[in-house]
């Protein structure tokens, strides 16, 4: 029978539980710990892509480290029993859903869903769809995304409903660098100021780079630092590839809210982080390795929590 | 028309605001959001009373689309409104990804739809709104006919689990429906009983389509008239049981003659069974500055047009 609608979504029943998922880690995950756990994550990117020669891996290994330090450390989150609502929960949004694969590592590893299920990336009948839905029901996504410009604007509702709902958690967000080009970021950006959504962290994947080539080149943000601030915003700057800054800012960054303004980290980062020829360019914004370079880059990443 | 004699004269949106100012009593999960246009919506009363529950986002529709979707995910049921226009084409993308896909319960509520916005013109008058909405997946449509079902729709899209386009508009129009008559969305009301030809109407145009029915009357033609106020669901039933009877359709909306009421009903009619259909709505084209009733005259939207397409379809059986 051809598929038809019907609301709300139907669930497709998920695969058997026949790999041991790995718990969130506790408070007292060290730094080395992120880091090996990083470089699992960047595995299970590569091998997703290969997998299925399609998807986005550069910026993706670029932000590995950022959505490893916040599932397995920043977050206080409860993968299972999974609601939709998060109600006590610290949220996370992803922005820019065309770097799926490295949130659907995380949420997997971090015990949302069976790891296995990272196999099937991309294809038919999948819960991974090539960017990320609510729609097949995937625990962990709270909104679909891939259409740039939106999930500040979501992030914002959900940090208002926390506010009527008198839940002190907090909502995160992570956004490309090209995906500020979008007039709906500056709409919601100016809104989360003035009406001071201060129970939001948003976080900006600033590698400088979008598919057609360098952002200077393309549509450049300018002081991208000055206008955030401009609008009324509390901006940090880090580097969003070494984990003990991360972790520092993210810290600072949470010591901010509830001050009546919205957190902005401006995460400088390089896209193709941890695999050396997918670095220092936008070329690998969105193309798959083939059999060579996947061993290439695997032979760069230690597996250390077991591939898939 | 003695059946349905005019209780008032009141417009849609009022009937929205009284509906919206009920739930701000009764179901403390709802929230409003409007994007500048507290006025034009009739959202005061809800934004006095509740204004812990009431967003002013500004005029950024996209944002508030979002917003609202985002207000779900903690439970809330967000009501936007705007205008037709800002609530629909404008923020398309938001509402097909943030709300439609991600099926998220939004209740999107638009005044101001259709020609009869007048004075303004083209610029706010969209003609293409139920078909951009009804083309989405799982989306709801509701377009009720006056100011009393409004209110009732208002109600009754806060109860129903899922995403709603609830469509009304600016001016005053006369109140027929009273305001005890059970409304439920996707059945459709049967307002008068005929055997020649099935005058299936939305919004506006039911009161058209019953000034028809009089004028039909009077020479010796017996129209029913159909408020089919849900454009989807479609209550499919209620189309085939009638033109069971009568064998032709006339279709009154106060949209584009592509996408709206007219093209859901014609695909139930090629599908289960064909039989001629006329359609009264907008001929492919943008509106203008004008009066309301100056406006609907001139783009075939009165009775006198509803009585000649039924002559017509009559004839074409």
């Amino acid at each position: 029978m051809v598929p038809g609608y019907f609301w709300p979504a139907s669930k497709k029943a998920s695969p058997p539980m026949s790999q041991t998922t790995s718990a969130p880690a506790s408070t007292t995950t060290t730094t080395a710990d992120l880091i090996r756990i990083a470089s699992q994550v960047r595995r299970d990117i590569v091998r997703q892509v290969h997998g299925v020669q399609s998807g986005h891996p550069g910026g993706s290994l670029g932000c590995a480290d950022f959505l490893t330090a916040l599932y397995f450390k920043i977050l206080r989150h409860t993968p299972e029993p999974w609601e939709m609502d998060g109600k006590g929960q610290d949220l996370f949004f992803l922005s820019n859903g065309h770097i799926s694969p490295v949130f659907y590592s995380v949420l997997a590893r971090s015990g949302y869903f069976p790891v296995k299920e990272l196999a099937t990336f991309r294809r038919i009948n999948s819960r991974l769809q090539g960017h990320p839905t609510t729609h097949e029901g995937l625990p962990g996504v709270r909104m679909a995304s891939g259409s740039l410009g939106q999930g500040l604007s979501v992030a914002i509702g959900a940090a208002l409903a926390k506010k009527m709902n008198g839940d002190d958690r907090l909502v995160y967000t992570l956004h490309g660098d090209g995906e500020l080009q979008e007039g709906q970021i500056w709409e919601a950006a100016m809104f989360a100021a003035g009406k001071k959504v201060d129970n939001l962290i948003s976080t900006v994947d600033y590698n400088g780079r979008q598919i057609d080539g360098d952002v200077d080149d393309v549509l450049p943000l300018g002081d991208l630092k000055g206008k955030w601030a401009a609008f009324g915003w509390d901006v940090l700057e880090t580097n969003g590839n070494d984990m003990d800054a991360l972790l520092k800012t993210m810290d600072e960054a949470k010591s901010r809210t509830g001050k009546g303004k919205p957190v902005m980290v401006l995460m400088h980062t390089e896209m193709g982080q941890g695999v050396d020829f997918m670095m220092n360019s936008h070329a690998w914004h969105g193309i798959a390795p083939n059999d060579q370079q996947l061993k290439d880059a695997l032979a760069q990443l230690e597996e250390t929590l077991g591939d898939y | 028309m003695s059946s349905y004699p005019v209780l008032d004269q009141k417009d849609t949106r009022s009937g929205f605001g009284a509906g919206l100012h009920e739930l701000g009593k009764t179901n403390p999960n709802v929230v409003a959001l409007c994007a500048d246009l507290t006025g034009s919506l009739k959202m005061e009363a809800f934004q006095k009373d509740f204004p812990e529950r009431f967003i002013q986002v500004g005029i950024a529709e996209a944002n508030m689309m979002g917003i609202a979707a985002g207000l779900t995910i903690g439970g809330k049921i967000p009501f936007t409104g705007t205008f037709a226009n800002f609530s629909t084409g404008r923020v398309y993308d938001q509402i097909r990804q943030s709300i439609a896909y991600a099926g998220k319960n939004v209740k999107i509520c638009a005044s101001h739809a259709g020609l009869t916005l007048g004075e303004d013109g083209a610029t706010h008058q969209i003609l293409e709104d139920i078909g951009l909405m009804r083309m989405l997946p799982g989306m709801t449509v509701v377009v009720p006919c006056d100011h009393n079902q409004t209110k009732q729709a208002t109600l009754a899209i806060a109860a129903h689990e899922g995403p709603v386009y609830l469509r009304f508009g600016r001016p005053k129009w006369p109140v027929f429906i009273p305001a005890d008559m059970p409304f439920e969305i996707g059945k459709a009301q049967v307002l008068i009983q005929g055997t020649d030809v099935s005058i299936i109407a939305c919004g506006h145009l039911v009161w058209r389509a019953l000034e028809a029915a009089e004028e039909l009357a009077k020479q010796g033609v017996s129209a029913e008239v159909i408020n089919m106020h849900t454009i989807k669901p479609l209550d499919t039933k209620a189309v085939l049981s009638s033109v069971a009877k009568t064998k032709c359709v006339v279709t009154c909306e106060e949209h584009n003659r592509f996408g709206g009421l007219g093209d859901a009903i014609a695909q139930v009619l090629t599908t289960h069974a064909p039989a001629p259909q006329e359609f009264v709505a907008v001929n492919d084209s943008f509106g203008e500055s004008g009066t309301p009733d100056q406006l609907l005259s001139k783009y075939g939207l009165d009775a006198p047009h509803i009585v000649a397409a039924s002559l017509k379809a009559i004839n074409r059986k």
